[in-house]
């Protein structure tokens, strides 16, 4: 098996991982970086917790082979931790219970992030499709939902409903 | 081929804990050097807010402010026993394990309080903010961190508590099959509307609107959040969630997110739920249990509305498409 070195930069840090020819971008992440919040709910593309941004873009670690992230800027919710524009988004969803068990949440968070960078100031509805990649098994969407609108009207400085 | 409308409804009795060969959960709380109060636990929360709900108790008991309350449920292997996290009895079981506890060491914080005082124990409240004082007399007063720094440093003491819930075992009557199960029952009420397509067999839920009677609410937020969370189960199970097909062989079986189906986000209708406290004698401030039977009367309902809207007798989930539109047929077919 041939063994590969990959350069990327993962939350801002320029690093060098040498992966096997199989490797999932998720192996890389997860098990390689210890960044945990990359969960792995199915593996197969079906449940979103193991959302991450590449090159800024919503993508799935899971199904990312990790040689196609070669060279590519790799944000997860432990880099998104350290810019402030994340804090209005958890806090909007611990202020709307939306989260239970928490396996979901990284995935929803990173995935909300992706949605309110490209439009700002969404539909219901263009939650809902946005989110609809993301599984949870434990809060019925609902405070999920909201979390997000609320988060939106946070971010756009305007009064929430 | 239309779009049908109909309502649905189901009632649920469910029952707050088991009594197994005896159900027990255990609690122990201590205070730490600087007042503050950490609850052992075994219990498991699972994402429904049982560490929340049982601070609010401990905090409640103890009379101190809930933000000065940890709850570590980090051990099953060192931790007091608990038999688990299910038939919806961990707020019941482990909140009166944890009152039981709190009071033995609100007890010793008092008699604490009031060497440092000079005064009488019993004549000592607390403020739940952190203070505790001689009724009567606020200006008398102690901090539960100077109390506690007391009872470290200077007379020599633990300030802390045992507390055990036992639900015991009820042999059953050998005649009449009668025993005692459980500790308490909650109720709940839940009507639905759904619209039906007759053409594709598609099931849209419009509403689903709840009424709840759990004793006393320890926390509404996070009852509402097992409501909205089980009124979306209760919808999978009704509409497509399941583990069949069988056949040919048990490797048919969903053993994904493809091949087992959960509604999504855009399938939720708002849920509307009232809550109705009548506070149980056998609970820790009267709660009773909601964790499992949220999931339980959205589940008839459903199906019973579409029901209502077809004219058919469907009684058996999941009711996918393909069993609506077999419905239809039948239907079609004795009225021919
Ligand atoms: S783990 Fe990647 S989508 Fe489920
Ligand atoms: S909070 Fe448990 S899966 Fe979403």
């Amino acid at each position: 098996m041939t063994t590969k070195v990959l350069r990327l930069n993962v939350n801002g840090e320029d690093t060098l991982v040498p992966v096997g020819p199989m490797a999932t971008l998720q192996e890389v992440l997860r098990d390689k970086l210890e960044l945990t919040s990359v969960k792995v709910g199915c593996a197969q593309g079906g449940c979103g917790s193991c959302s991450v941004l590449i090159d800024g873009e919503l993508r799935l670690a899971c199904l990312t082979p990790a040689e196609a992230a070669d060279g590519c800027t790799v944000t997860t919710l432990e880099g998104l931790n350290e810019s402030n524009s994340i804090v209005p988004i958890q806090q909007s969803f611990i202020e709307n219970y939306a989260a239970q068990c928490g396996f979901c949440t990284p995935g929803m968070l990173v995935a909300t992030k992706a949605l309110l960078e490209r439009n700002p100031k969404p539909s219901r509805d263009e939650i809902i499709e946005a989110l609809s990649g993301n599984l949870c098994r434990c809060t019925g969407y609902l405070p999920i939902i909201k979390a997000v609108e609320d988060a939106a009207a946070a971010l756009s400085g305007k009064q929430s409903a | 081929m239309a779009k049908l409308r109909g309502t649905g409804m189901a009632a649920v009795n469910y029952p707050t804990g088991m009594h197994l060969g005896g159900d027990p959960t255990q609690a122990l709380v201590h205070a730490t050097t600087t007042g503050n109060f950490v609850v052992t636990l075994s219990s498991v929360d699972l994402g429904q807010g049982l560490k929340t709900v049982l601070a609010q108790i401990a905090a409640e008991a103890l009379g101190v402010p809930f933000e000065t309350v940890l709850v570590d449920t980090g051990d099953t292997d060192t931790g007091p026993h608990c038999t688990g996290t299910f038939a919806s009895r961990t707020t019941h079981r482990a909140g009166n394990a944890v009152v039981m506890a709190a009071r033995e060491a609100r007890k010793v914080l008092l008699e604490v309080a009031a060497e440092e005082l000079e005064v009488n124990a019993d004549d000592l409240v607390t403020d739940g903010e952190g203070s505790i004082h001689l009724a009567g007399a606020p200006e008398m007063k102690i901090s539960v961190t100077d109390a506690a720094l007391a009872a470290h440093f200077v007379q020599g003491k633990t300030v802390s508590g045992r507390g055990v819930y036992l639900k015991p075992m009820s042999p059953m009557d050998p005649e009449t099959g009668e025993c005692d199960p459980d500790s308490t029952h909650a109720h709940a009420c839940t009507v639905v509307e759904v619209e039906v397509d007759t053409e594709t067999g598609a099931v849209a839920v419009l509403s689903i609107k709840s009424a709840y009677e759990i004793g006393q609410q320890v926390n509404p937020a996070l009852v509402r959040g097992q409501i909205v969370g089980g009124a979306w189960m209760g919808m999978g199970h009704a509409l497509s969630e399941t583990t069949a097909p069988y056949y040919p062989a048990i490797d048919h079986a969903p053993r994904d997110f493809l091949g087992y189906v959960m509604p999504g986000a855009a399938e939720m209708p708002e849920v509307e739920c009232v809550v109705l406290e009548h506070p149980t004698e056998t609970g820790p401030f009267g709660a009773k249990g909601i964790g499992e039977m949220v999931a339980n009367s959205p589940i008839p309902a459903v199906v019973n509305a579409i029901n209502n809207a077809l004219g058919v007798r469907i009684t058996e989930i999941p009711v996918t498409p393909e069993v609506i539109l077999r419905a239809l047929d039948e239907k079609a077919a004795s009225a021919a």
